[in-house]
């Protein structure tokens, strides 16, 4: 068992507050539901002098309809996203999303804007503080030896949020309130590939919305992941699919992402050849084969990146014919 | 790190009685539960969220009390395994769980049987797969699951038969 650091925590009623309660401390973190941060600071992986609280935030708990498309809250629990009947019905992979991240209890408090903003994970970092001493720790904490790729100087953490491949296929876009601005967007942007620092927000920035576009409303879409417990557990690989077609078959529209084979949540390149074709056997093998050429699986699970890799392409794969019938 | 412990002032309901109490800002409500109110039903098992003992509705939603900052449960309506006996009898999950032999070892049972109450509240009638859902984040070593499912049902089927809510 390990105790909990000294902190102070804070608990702000408003995004202002909450911006003005991070700048205004020192070495503070945001934590939403804290399904993972929580652990993470009990592990001293992150030890905040201070902690904003955003649960108390009720300016970011909705789900709003308009013309534009779907305005998601960041405080929205992952519950109330894979219930939603809007997203059931226009942007069925994000609800999958929702429904695929841990297990039940986590998605009643879990948020969209936590699991977006997740911290990368390693085999070699979410570990315990004696685990990780004994080890010389890592580069992404206290250490300067990457253990995954030793003699590198990268950080190969994988990002293992769920939620971010569904809504990237949808082509979502994120309100980062920042100081005295608010400003939108594409969520693509929100991402580095690198796993020590895999956020581009500033100091301080928080993620406070996700807008869906309504053009992209009711393409037919999925997700599915391999993990080790099939009740509870981060990704070891995940894919989202998003294909839009004619009455005939033929494809007018397809967006693939994955998650957990890379630093950073990625879209799948490369896919244009396929637009206004209809998918054969031969085709959806070409699908297969670019996805297992553009994930990166690293040694960061227990489970070999060789297996994630196979399987990212099969999943991709299955999911593409599915949807396409 | 500092050396003074911050604290706030916490008022919250637990399974029914008010409670107003100077807690630190890094106490867990699972340790709050147990050490200051002495309410030991709920478990510590792994300490990370991903065995479920510790889980306790929370406005009658289940959440892990080893993830939820105490103070962070200002003006909530929090009920622990101890709240669901009736008048000194057993609830009906807690007497699915004795008829059916939901428990063994009995560790995991406190977590089990809220994580259950947080879904019968919500859905008085689930199917299996609703079950298997509703417990996913449970874990537990003895039973291989069926038992516990059985268990639930029964309470269900009990809840129906007599017309009554789940736990008062």
């Amino acid at each position: 068992m390990e105790f909990m650091p000294n902190f102070q925590l804070h608990r702000p009623e408003t995004i202002e507050e909450a911006l003005e309660a991070r700048m205004d401390n020192d070495e503070a973190l945001y934590v939403a539901g804290g399904t993972d941060m929580l652990v993470n600071v009990r592990r001293g992986i992150e030890q905040p002098k201070n902690l904003v609280d955003l649960s108390a935030i009720h300016g970011m708990k909705s789900i709003t309809l308009n013309s534009e498309g779907l305005h998601i809250g960041a405080g929205v629990t992952l519950k109330e996203l894979h219930g939603h009947e809007a997203v059931v019905k226009n942007y069925t992979a994000i609800s999958h999303s929702a429904k695929a991240v841990a297990g039940s209890t986590h998605q009643m408090y879990g948020t969209v804007g936590g699991n977006l903003c997740l911290d990368t994970r390693c085999l070699f970092y979410n570990q315990s503080e004696w685990w990780r001493q004994s080890n010389d720790y890592c580069l992404k904490e206290r250490g300067d030896t990457c253990h995954v790729a030793p003699g590198g100087k990268r950080c190969f953490a994988a990002f293992s949020g769920d939620m971010a491949p569904s809504m990237l296929v949808y082509e979502a876009e994120v309100d980062i309130a920042g100081e005295g601005s608010i400003k939108r967007v594409p969520l693509k942007n929100l991402y580095n590939n690198d796993g020590l620092d895999h956020l581009t927000l500033k100091p301080g920035e928080l993620v406070t919305a996700v807008h869906l576009p309504q053009e992209l409303a009711g393409d037919q879409s999925a997700y599915e992941k391999a993990r080790i417990r099939g009740s509870i557990d981060f990704p070891l690989a995940g894919v989202a699919v998003r294909l839009r077609k004619s009455v005939d078959g033929t494809i007018e529209d397809l967006a693939i992402a994955l998650t957990a084979v890379n630093p950073y949540p990625q879209i799948v390149s490369g896919l244009e050849g396929l637009i206004g074709t209809k998918l054969s056997e031969e085709s959806a093998m070409q699908v297969r084969d670019t996805v297992r050429k553009q994930a990166k699986p690293m040694r960061t699970t227990t489970v070999a990146p060789w297996y994630r890799r196979r399987v990212i392409g099969a999943i991709a794969k299955r999911l593409l014919e599915e949807l396409a019938g | 790190m500092s050396k003074k412990n911050h604290k706030t002032l916490l008022h919250c309901t637990v399974n029914g009685r008010e409670h107003d109490d100077v807690v630190d800002d890094n106490t867990l409500l699972v340790d709050y539960l147990r050490e200051s109110l002495g309410l030991t039903g709920t478990k510590i098992g792994c300490d990370g969220g991903e065995c479920g003992c510790c889980t306790v509705l929370v406005d009658g939603q289940p959440r892990h009390a080893c993830l939820t900052l105490a103070a962070t449960c200002t003006d909530k309506d929090i009920v622990t395994i101890e709240a669901l006996e009736v008048q000194g009898r057993l609830s009906a999950l807690q007497r699915g769980f004795h008829e059916k032999l939901g428990a063994q070892c009995g560790f995991c049972t406190p977590g089990m049987i809220m994580a259950a109450e947080g879904l019968l509240r919500e859905n008085p009638d689930p199917s299996e797969e609703d079950i298997r859902q509703g417990l996913a984040a449970n874990i537990c070593r003895c039973t291989g699951y069926v038992k516990i499912i059985e268990s639930v049902q029964y309470a269900a089927a009990e809840l129906k038969r007599t017309g009554k809510e789940v736990a008062a």
